[in-house]
């Protein structure tokens, strides 16, 4: 159980933990927070923050100190509004009928190659394979150089050395899972060890996993004071929060997982592990994309999407690209705020550059792939 | 990061279209007796083809070559055949529906992604549905052998030509009937071209016959001593003056006029979904619609925030050339109308509503209007009273339940209605106390051939779609 106020954790907790749940002064109470998604509203406790980075680990400016214990999460996460599927669904069905033609389907080409994860997270992986991988994280394409660098590199942290060395100089990010992934089952301790092996081999993203047992139990707490304590572990290193929204009890659920995240401060919410299917579905990324654009509206805060698992084709990306365009916004439209965590979808997504500049199809054999 | 998509038109070339049409008449396309119009491509005010009218002798010439056929082809026939030549036109209507999408956004200017999504697919089920009714009369609760009424007369108007037409025809041949069918004046051609798919069917000649012309076509045909029934969808005020002249005739009516239709939203709605069905419920098809859900009922512990986000969501369609796959909002049907839209939004603006519009770039000809929107509208305005028939949006707020159904109720009108929230209860408690034809809860604009379809009070009577749809062209 949470102890109300002192934000002392529960038992095992750490101080690194505990420190995460001090309230500051500026903590505003639950009854600022109405029950839907709130709009912007000029809030003088925000107006002298900037926009980004204004964190200090308790939950996001505005919302006061929801995760303050079980009582106020549960309150709050089942205080956001409901999501009617139908309605969902059917906005997501019309959007994947934009049809991204010419220039615009060459730069949301470029845009989803600078937005790739490039990811490998196999029992087999080896040191050649990660390097292999980086290799082609830096010049995806050796034949056509314009083609822009992907993102990151996302290894298992035991190879996140491996891969900082072979991308060293490159500008992409090494990210590394961590937590026990990609289950999750495992104890704190465990799980804050492992993220302390990747942010000291040097990565700079982690990808954690919630604790989807606690979440379908309905122990909010539990999760979100996990998610503050990696949060914590990874020092300057952006976290990465993964719902694994097929695992979760539908959309109501992947809203309230979203703000769950949200306010135990991930940088980033995650769709999936790409270990369970279905993983990253329009629908989904629509909502997480809600999720980001009220915390925006609400914090002014900018936080990230990564659609991870089941995109293998440039045409899916440029679906979800429509999506980040029009649910959250061209804001959204960078790699610091959108993310694919793919590994097939690379080559795709070169071959449709070269179709679109030459004309014609080409035989992937034609183009490496790591 | 800015990102422009680029145009993605559909070839206008798909449409196939011809330089002048001529009205479908006892099996044949002929000369009519009337003044060729010309219709005109709405998004560039270019004329598309000449089309041939009927004069006063072709309405005689129709109705006589559809009794004909009546009683010696296609009353007799069994439902099992009759169902045969449907099943077919549906077919075709499906094969042949890229060209009738194209050809529908180039004379009425509504976007290609509907015409192409919407209009088309649903007019192919409407006939695939009612050709697999045409053998099972008998089993649709109507009586054990229910007759055909003979022969009926169909206006219809320019919003949804081809599904319009369909709705009519589709029912009227599968009972039994046959039919005279004027298409509105501003879009005759998709109606032109499905009568030429029954043709190509084999369709007996006077079975379905297409009369094109203005109001006096129209006029002469729903007054023809020669028919049994008369089916109309257009305006209210039209409505009313053809019950006065079929009352006392014995004829048969059905009419699905006017709405002013409201979509409640409660405070325990699915918000992004509601935003989304209330852009659906008033922009779908520029707003012409006659169950467009043109008065926005916001609970007032929301309202603020959900016009936020209504606007926010408002400002991301895509308002421009109807052949673009990607436009949201197409163009205005006529110049006529859009004087109309351009006077009410004016008296909104005159009774002191505030108008809100998107700051979407409107093409530079053509007839366009953008999404717009009022608050603060009250009751007594007539941009909450007046059906506007356009992208227009009035939003009145609400304290509880009772005050939304007794706001809602508060129009001549009834013909659809919109409910949005989480809780069913809620939902059912609403649906039975708004006085619409059709209610929506949490979705709007849904149409389906099996959901009857239609109106009271002053937005008509008759059911189109489903069932109950049937008894409009029946004997029962």
């Amino acid at each position: 159980m949470r102890p109300a106020p002192s934000g002392v954790i529960a038992p095992g907790g750490r101080t690194a933990a505990a420190t995460t749940l001090d309230r500051g002064p500026a903590a505003l109470t639950l009854s600022a927070v109405t029950t839907i998604v709130p709009a912007p509203r000029p809030d003088a406790r925000n107006a002298g923050r900037a926009p980004v980075d204004t964190r200090d680990g308790v939950a996001g400016p505005g919302f006061g100190d929801v995760g303050r214990d079980e009582a106020s999460l549960r309150r709050f996460l089942h205080g956001l509004p409901g999501v009617d599927q139908v309605g969902l669904e059917r906005r997501s069905a019309v959007l994947a009928t934009r049809s991204i033609k010419r220039e615009s389907k060459l730069q949301a080409l470029d845009m989803a190659i600078s937005m790739i994860d490039l990811t490998t997270l196999e029992g087999s992986d080896t040191p050649g394979k990660v390097r292999s991988l980086c290799a082609q994280a830096r010049r995806p394409d050796p034949d056509h150089p314009q083609v822009p660098p992907v993102a990151a590199v996302c290894v298992y942290p035991d190879l996140a050395g491996i891969a900082v060395e072979a991308l060293r100089g490159s500008g992409v990010a090494v990210a590394a899972v961590a937590t026990a992934f990609p289950s999750g089952r495992s104890s704190r301790a465990v799980k804050l060890a492992d993220t302390a092996l990747a942010v000291e081999a040097g990565a700079s993203e982690i990808d954690m996993v919630i604790d989807r047992g606690a979440f379908l139990t309905g122990r909010y707490g539990a999760v979100y004071d996990e998610i503050a304590a990696v949060k914590q572990a990874c020092g300057s290193a952006h976290l990465k929060v993964i719902l694994e929204t097929g695992e979760l009890a539908g959309y109501d659920d992947v809203r309230r997982a979203s703000w769950l995240a949200l306010l135990a401060g991930a940088d980033v919410i995650k769709t999936s592990t790409g270990k369970i299917s279905p993983a990253a579905t329009l629908p989904v990324v629509q909502l997480m994309l809600q999720a980001v654009r009220d915390w925006h509206r609400a914090t002014g805060e900018l936080r990230g999407v990564k659609a991870a698992g089941g995109i293998r084709t440039a045409k899916d990306a440029i679906r979800h690209l429509v999506a980040v365009n029009e649910i959250a916004g061209p804001a959204w439209l960078t790699p610091q705020l959108f993310r694919f965590g793919a590994s097939s979808l690379l080559g795709d997504l070169l071959r449709q550059r070269r179709t679109q500049q030459g004309g014609h199809y080409e035989s992937t054999d034609r183009i490496g792939n790591a | 990061m800015d990102w422009t998509y680029a145009p993605a038109p559909e070839s206008a070339a798909l449409a196939n279209l011809q330089p002048a049409y001529r009205p479908f008449l006892d099996g044949q396309f002929v000369d009519g007796g009337g003044e060729p119009l010309k219709t005109t491509n709405p998004a560039t005010e270019e004329v598309l083809a000449e089309v041939g009218t009927a004069g006063p002798a072709d309405v005689d010439r129709a109705v006589a070559a559809a009794r004909r056929a009546y009683t010696e082809v296609w009353g007799p026939m069994p439902g099992a055949e009759r169902a045969k030549y449907l099943f077919r036109i549906a077919r075709v209507v499906a094969e042949r529906s890229r060209e009738l999408a194209v050809l529908e956004t180039l004379d009425n200017g509504k976007p290609i992604r509907e015409s192409r999504d919407i209009d088309v697919p649903t007019a192919s089920a409407h006939l695939f549905h009612h050709a697999g009714w045409a053998d099972k009369l008998g089993y649709a609760g109507l009586g054990p052998d229910p007759r055909p009424l003979g022969v009926v007369g169909a206006v219809i108007p320019w919003n949804f030509p081809l599904l319009m037409a369909v709705w009519k025809i589709a029912p009227a041949l599968a009972c039994g009937n046959t039919i005279v069918l004027k298409p509105a004046e501003t879009t005759p051609l998709t109606a032109l071209v499905l009568a030429g798919i029954a043709a190509d069917a084999g369709l007996p000649p006077g079975v379905l016959n297409v009369l094109p012309g203005a109001g006096d076509v129209g006029a002469a045909l729903v007054g023809h001593q020669g028919l049994d029934k008369v089916a109309f969808t257009g305006s209210t005020e039209v409505g009313k003056e053809i019950q006065r002249r079929l009352g006392g005739t014995g004829r048969r009516l059905t009419l699905e006029l006017g709405g002013k239709a409201a979509n409640i939203v409660y405070d325990d709605a699915p918000l992004d979904q509601a935003v989304d069905g209330v852009v659906d419920g008033i922009f779908f098809n520029q707003g012409h619609v006659c169950c467009a859900g043109s008065r926005l009922l916001v609970q007032e512990s929301i309202a603020e925030e959900f016009e936020t986000l209504l606007r926010a969501r408002i400002e991301t369609l895509r308002v421009g050339d109807p052949l673009d796959k990607n436009t949201d909002v197409g163009a205005i049907n006529s110049r006529a109308q859009l004087d109309r839209i351009v006077d009410l939004a004016a008296a909104g603006d005159a009774e002191g509503a505030q108008r809100w519009t998107s700051s979407c770039a409107l093409p530079e000809r053509g007839l366009f209007f953008p999404p717009t929107v009022f608050s603060g509208v009250e009751q007594t305005m007539r941009v909450a009273r007046e059906e506007i028939f356009g992208p227009v949006l009035s939003v009145l707020t609400f304290r509880t339940p009772d005050e939304a159904v007794a706001k809602a109720n508060n129009t001549p009108y009834g013909l659809s209605a919109g409910v949005w929230t989480e809780k069913g209860a809620k939902a059912l408690w609403t649906a039975q106390r708004v006085r619409a034809g059709v209610v929506w809860a949490n979705t709007f604009n849904r149409f389906d051939p099996t959901a009857p379809f239609g109106g009271y009070r002053e937005s008509g009577f008759g059911r189109e779609g489903g069932r109950i749809g049937l008894e409009a062209y029946l004997d029962a």
